[in-house]
């Protein structure tokens, strides 16, 4: 990371000005910050896009915690009809739950491989993150054909369908993206050890998927 | 275009994609300044659009009567009105354009952190403007639940419209949301080196603080509109209670981001007019440091008030007392913000020339309009006047005689920067006398019609209330002509208008510290570092007040 940084900065600072330290706000630096100053603006330049892709995934966070609220406050305070339960089979839910945690380990292998240049053995992890990613989503389809209840059956089944379906979309892009990045591990590809940045968005995008799936199997499953 | 920044490492992205001239601002241009103008002027063409709507709603309420469009016109019309009002003039304006504009400047970078994400986030909001005005002639009737569309009323309206509504403003709050992702990574991670956070122009703080909000409550506004639409397109009961739904929880989630929607309306505007109080009275900012904690005392406890929206609507009473103390809390910090700006003018060496006036009138009508706010968060007196026009002239003396008098200001201020040619000051002042006595006239008496129990949102009303309505009329009237010299002065002066030179204001930040209009990398050579953007009266040669009160900050 810091070879990569300051000779970025080495390259921005000998393209920005020719006739460099001539102008007056260089002037204006004090002595000594220079050091200071070429980290920061290196730090900058490669930080901002994961940070940004972070503050994203706070903003979808958000939309997921306001469906939780309304789930914990429909189920608070709105009485389900007779015969109505928020029993659900534990089962399958629980092995996807193993299949997503276990997903995120390979995710985290398949960047430590990328990082140390095997990028074949990069590969090998993502394509099995992907093919967990595709068994959940897939039990996800075995639990909805075969629950007792329908969308518009009760409020229980409508936000059920809607928190786990809303997590599925997120499960199927992140799914998606695994499959290209891995497209583009192979030689010749956009991804290599020292420029890996689409490998790590889909990796953090993919663990805030996983912790959401945790929090979404507590509070509709165990609770 | 001599100077290296990281997005040039890939120069082929920018080229092809900027035509010269005037066609660039219907361009998919990454110039944040490019950028930051198509926001304006596409905010300003709805605000032209919202303001039509309004004089319709104020013409209709000239006479007591339902006389001048059918009840359901009318219930179309005010939706749009206020939908379009905020969701397509103040926050992209408020936000995106003079966001887009001065913070690369503020912060002494050359762009946006993300600037494809950037011109995303504006070209998300014309096709959603004309979605939504559209629905009123392509899908029968538009949205007529308000702009709040609370269930069960937005179930029962007519359906495509409803849905219309929501697709735009779920595509406008994306817009919001990505703009905001983009304002925090440039604030914090794109900082010219050696600049330090509490020396950032007050603006930056304000955006920061905004931003934060927009990426912590607009989700929770997509999540509920997304459920919305479950109910009125499968027909699920999430709010509806004849299938076992609850209207309280859509309520809970949309104050939740609706209460913060305020405070992204308005904080931005604090930013702003902490920017022009110091250049034209030509003293340092009062208090910076407690305007930084103030913005983000305001973020926090924005975040948790928005039931004070609720109290009619069955609030437990710990709620009510949680509510009502949280939300008089925000006057402290407010209030400091307040005084501030009074002591940044005290003693200084004032140029009342239409950026102060409106400034000026900004603080005026903000504490006016604060002051309501504070009676209003009074569980008793809430009640009373709850939906009545008390609201309605409330909340129209934040958001215009507070926000949209700092969007004048701000253009007469920042218009020599953006075409090099200085607004004229005569028709500046006629607009600000136009507008002052327009709005004060037309949301004064609103409060008095409230008190005496006008309801907000109907067609027709008692004709005891007829007098005071006509003067509100009349008002709107006034802010409507108000309108004719700002666009006439707009347009002439883009064309025939004094020059204005580099820094008519003689400021000190840093978006003077280049031409006018800047370069498409904002300096010729590299970023000035101005860590005092308020230091007026301090290397000058003393003037008749120029006795700063505090050392800058």
């Amino acid at each position: 990371m810091t070879s990569i940084s300051s000779s970025s900065a080495a390259s921005a600072a000998s393209g920005s000005t020719a006739s460099a330290s001539t102008t007056r706000t260089d002037s204006l630096l004090p002595e000594g910050s220079e050091h200071l100053a070429s980290q920061e603006s290196a730090d900058a330049h490669h930080d901002a896009r994961l940070f940004g892709l972070a503050t994203f995934l706070v903003a979808d966070g958000m939309t997921f915690a306001g469906f939780f609220a309304a789930y914990l406050t429909f189920r608070a305070v709105n009485p389900l009809p007779e015969g109505s339960t928020y029993e659900l089979e534990l089962l399958l839910p629980t092995i996807n739950t193993v299949l997503l945690l276990v997903s995120s380990f390979t995710f985290h292998r398949a960047g430590q491989a990328c990082r140390a240049d095997q990028l074949s053995k990069a590969r090998s992890w993502l394509l099995v993150t992907g093919g967990l990613g595709l068994a959940f989503l897939a039990g996800q389809m075995v639990e909805y054909f075969t629950l007792p209840f329908g969308l518009t059956d009760n409020l229980f089944a409508s936000t059920f369908y809607a928190l786990t379906g809303f997590h599925g979309l997120h499960v199927t892009l992140g799914a998606i993206c695994i499959g290209i990045v891995a497209l583009q591990t192979r030689p010749g590809g956009a991804i290599s050890a020292s420029s890996h940045f689409g490998l790590e968005a889909a990796e953090l995008y993919w663990h805030f998927v996983d912790g959401i799936w945790v929090v979404l199997y507590g509070i509709l499953y165990l609770l | 275009m001599t100077v290296a920044t990281p997005r040039e490492l890939e120069p082929q992205l920018q080229e092809p994609l900027q035509p010269a001239g005037w066609l660039r601002y219907f361009s998919f241009s990454l110039d944040h300044k490019v950028i930051g103008l198509q926001y304006l002027v596409c905010g300003f063409f709805f605000y032209l659009v919202g303001g039509l709507l309004a004089g319709a709603i104020r013409t209709e309420l000239a006479t007591p009567l339902s006389d001048f469009m059918p009840r359901d016109t009318y219930n179309e019309v005010l939706t749009l009105h206020g939908t379009v009002m905020i969701f397509l003039w103040i926050v992209p304006v408020v936000n995106g354009a003079f966001g887009n504009y001065l913070i690369p400047f503020y912060v002494g970078a050359r762009d946006m952190a993300f600037p494809r994400l950037n011109a995303v986030a504006f070209w998300m909001i014309p096709p959603a403007g004309l979605l939504l005005i559209s629905s009123y002639f392509l899908a029968g009737a538009a949205a007529q639940s308000g702009w709040t569309a609370y269930p069960p009323l937005s179930l029962t309206t007519p359906a495509a419209g409803q849905i219309v509504w929501i697709l735009s403003v779920l595509l406008l709050g994306g817009s919001s949301i990505f703009g905001a992702v983009n304002f925090i990574a440039t604030v914090l991670k794109l900082r010219r080196p050696g600049l330090k956070l509490m020396q950032l122009p007050m603006y930056c703080w304000a955006m920061l603080g905004t931003s934060l909000l927009v990426v912590l409550s607009t989700p929770v506004l997509a999540g509920v509109l997304i459920l919305l639409s479950f109910d009125i397109i499968a027909h699920t009961g999430f709010f509806n209670p004849a299938l076992g739904g609850n209207v309280v929880v859509y309520q809970h989630l949309f104050w939740f981001y609706s209460h913060p929607a305020v405070y992204i309306m308005v904080l931005p505007a604090f930013g702003l007019v902490s920017e022009i109080l110091p250049v034209h009275s030509r003293k340092p900012l009062f208090g910076y440091t407690t305007m930084v904690y103030s913005i983000m005392a305001i973020v926090f406890l924005g975040l948790i008030v928005w039931a004070h929206h609720m109290f009619t609507s069955g609030t437990p009473p710990w709620m009510r007392l949680f509510f009502t103390i949280a939300t008089s809390f925000i006057a402290v910090p407010t209030g400091i913000k307040f005084f501030n700006w009074l002591a940044t003018l005290w003693g200084g060496k004032i140029a009342l020339n239409s950026a102060m006036l409106f400034s000026c009138g900004f603080i005026l009508n903000f504490v006016f309009g604060g002051i309501t706010g504070i009676t209003l968060a009074q569980v008793p007196f809430d009640i009373h006047v709850h939906d009545t026009y008390y609201v309605v002239g409330h909340f129209h003396y934040i958001v215009y005689g507070g926000t949209v008098f700092v969007i004048f200001a701000s253009l007469y201020h920042w218009y020599p920067k953006f075409t090099g040619r200085l607004l004229n000051e005569d028709l500046g002042r006629l607009h600000f006398v136009l507008t002052f006595i327009g709005f004060n006239l037309c949301f004064l008496p609103q409060h008095w019609l409230g008190l005496n129990g006008m309801p907000r949102r109907v067609a027709e009303y008692d004709p005891t209330f007829s007098t005071l309505n006509q003067v509100s009329s009349v008002g709107a009237l006034i802010m409507a002509i108000s309108t004719l010299p700002l666009l006439i002065n707009v347009v002439v002066t883009a064309l025939y208008g004094t020059p204005a030179g580099d820094n008519p204001w003689n400021a000190l930040t840093p978006e003077w510290l280049t031409t006018s209009p800047p370069p498409v990398e904002n300096w010729s050579g590299e970023a000035p570092l101005v860590t005092e953007p308020y230091g007026y009266g301090q290397h000058q040669p003393a003037g008749p007040s120029s006795h700063p009160l505090t050392p800058a900050a």
